[in-house]
């Protein structure tokens, strides 16, 4: 007979609604687990979605993504004939917040070369960019329909194609445009601001002419087979105004650098959680053993071994934290996709969970132990 | 042979200017088979007496000896599993019951039996067994929630067979019960002494509970009046 499963069958109502509580929080503690894999796979989607062996960006800067890079377009021809480098192309990024329906709408747009590589992945519905001007690829997460048109700087384009779930390293859906799209919507000025620019010129207050608009965020290359990258980026860096990042270093600039402090802070909020579940676990298995003082009195008076008692407090303190965990686990099942920001569940990253979970629920039964462990039989005299 | 012996049992609590003698000098024998009662007013030291025998409180002088094994003698002997004794030799019956909220009756007995190392289907046989006998063969699988004071005590008492214990001890154990309950209780003890050959040691503060019980030993201010 074990009597562990007896008290909690018995007392199944409060044990449940108990587990339940235990679970929402176990459930965050994972969600958090999750929300943190996520940042770093949001992090690095667009950046692994590109294929790039190498990203040449503006001299002294840790661009594109994590600082501002600016360098001229036709780079590329120079970076393409590097030896070592089988391809190159030009990238520019912007982050776009429009209104949409009332409501802002905010997301990443990309524009690229359409001859050559670094657009959409994967086109899971309607059609890839064919035509150089006003079609728009966009990523799954802008739930945006096919042949929906958006307003965009001075012009209206059209949703030709639908990508996967591509984001900003800030978790924004991106979308694509040609590479004189974009470069059109993030630097090309309406009649009124080309007006005033000359009249500044006419007043001598201005530059010389209309900033050109042929100019991108990144150069990304390909190496040929067998190209050592650090080599390549080593002999792209000795050129004046350009630095080139391995695509390994560019994951380690995202992770390390722009995610750094919400995974600091994710664990922070992780520790503490899993803390207040050691204390909450502990102080339910404290006051039930309490509950059961004269139970645990008689069993020792009619000869029972320790043994038996501390195991009936342990098995309920694990019971407790399983049932928890599982409903935890469940609870994140069902609502994971619903989250606004992606969240990835790693067996990895749950195993590790549910050690630490039975851990803690070994050392919080040990209040409850010490205390059974501490009650004499002649507790079960007396009315 | 006897049951219990106990030889000029002392209990002593405290220190120094602060101790109490809450048993003086106890000596009693009790033989299988024999009904016994120990009566006293609050505080005279019949628990403590009690649970002296019960191997749950250390003497301060004297010895107790339990069906022929000598378990204290100026304190406990070195070396003795009392735990094992309790279970094996002794059976307890209780005020409160104190039967275990989360068993069925029928399982409250077989714990003390599965304790003893029986295994389930023979504790389960013996547990079905005793509580028919006790006339409780309808409740073998409620909780004592759902029974009423005098069968909760007949659980407790078919609990405190089980193991077919040499001595019954039975603290106040119809302080719970109505005057009948009662009766039928003390009836049933007096039957199951001579039955089951144990020897029944009940500490009660009612002397209407004791009619017809083998001896009566009274205990004021911790020493017993009345025969050995």
């Amino acid at each position: 007979m074990n009597l562990a499963i007896r008290d909690v069958s018995y007392h199944r109502g409060r044990f449940i609604l108990t587990s339940v509580g235990l679970g929402l929080l176990v459930g965050v503690v994972m969600s958090m687990g999750g929300i943190y894999r996520g940042l770093v796979a949001d992090a690095l989607s667009f950046s692994r979605a590109a294929r790039a062996d190498l990203w040449i960006v503006q001299q002294d800067t840790n661009g594109p993504f994590a600082a501002v890079s600016r360098i001229p377009e036709d780079i590329r021809y120079r970076i393409a004939a590097v030896p070592g480098v089988l391809e190159a192309a030009p990238l520019s990024f912007q982050t776009i917040q429009i209104d949409r329906r009332g409501k802002p709408f905010r997301f990443f747009l990309v524009g690229y070369d359409l001859g050559s590589f670094g657009g959409p992945p994967e086109i899971i519905a309607g059609r890839p960019i064919r035509r150089k001007r006003y079609e728009l690829v966009a990523g799954e997460g802008m739930k945006l329909a096919l042949g929906e048109r958006l307003r965009l700087g001075l012009h209206d384009y059209t949703v030709v194609g639908i990508t996967g779930k591509i984001v900003s390293s800030g978790g924004d859906p991106a979308a694509y445009v040609s590479l004189p799209d974009a470069q059109d919507i993030q630097f090309k000025s309406d009649n009124d601001a080309i007006r005033n620019e000359r009249r500044r010129q006419a007043a001598g207050r201005g530059g010389a002419g209309v900033p050109s608009t042929h100019i991108v965020n990144a150069v990304v290359a390909r190496l040929a087979p067998g190209a050592d990258p650090g080599e390549v980026a080593a002999r792209i860096g000795r050129w004046n105004h350009f630095r080139a990042i391995t695509d390994e270093e560019q994951g380690r600039i995202i992770t390390k650098g722009m995610i750094e402090k919400a995974r600091m802070q994710l664990g922070l909020f992780r520790v503490i959680l899993v803390v207040i579940s050691g204390v909450i676990i502990s102080l339910i298995i404290y006051t039930s053993t309490l509950d059961k003082i004269r139970t645990i009195a008689t069993l020792k008076l009619i000869g029972s071994p320790s043994s038996l008692i501390v195991g009936m407090i342990l098995q309920q303190s694990l019971m407790m934290g399983f049932i928890a965990y599982g409903i935890g686990w469940t609870m994140l099942l069902l609502t994971y996709e619903k989250f606004p920001r992606r969240i990835i569940l790693e067996a990895f990253d749950l195993q590790v969970l549910f050690a630490i979970i039975m851990a803690i629920c070994v050392l919080a039964s040990f209040a409850g132990i010490r205390k059974a462990l501490k009650v004499e039989p002649a507790e079960a005299l007396g009315g | 042979m006897f049951a219990v012996e106990v030889e000029k049992l002392t209990k002593i609590y405290g220190r120094g200017d602060t101790a109490v003698r809450a048993i003086e000098g106890a000596t009693l024998r009790v033989k299988p088979g024999e009904l016994v009662a120990i009566l006293g007013p609050s505080g005279s030291g019949k628990t403590t007496l009690l649970t002296a025998v019960g191997l749950i409180n250390e003497p301060t002088h004297g010895k107790v000896i339990i069906d022929g094994v000598t378990v204290a003698d100026e304190g406990w002997k070195p070396g003795l599993d009392l735990r094992k004794i309790r279970r094996e030799k002794l059976g307890f019956i209780f005020q409160a019951h104190n039967l275990i909220p989360f068993l069925t009756a029928l399982e409250n007995v077989m714990i003390a039996l599965q304790i003893n190392g029986a295994p389930q289907a023979a504790a389960e046989e013996r547990a079905t067994e005793l509580l028919r006998a006790l006339n409780l063969g309808h409740r073998l699988g409620n909780y004592p929630s759902a029974l009423s004071g005098g069968e909760r005590q007949r659980v407790a008492i078919a609990r405190a067979l089980a193991n077919r214990p040499k001595v019954i001890l039975a603290d106040e154990p119809t302080a719970a019960l109505d005057t009948e309950n009662g009766r039928n209780v003390m009836a049933l003890l007096k039957t199951l002494a001579v039955e089951n050959h144990s020897a029944i040691l009940v500490v009660t503060h009612d002397r209407r509970m004791v009619e017809g019980f083998d001896r009566i030993f009274e205990v004021h201010d911790g020493r017993i009046a009345g025969g050995v």
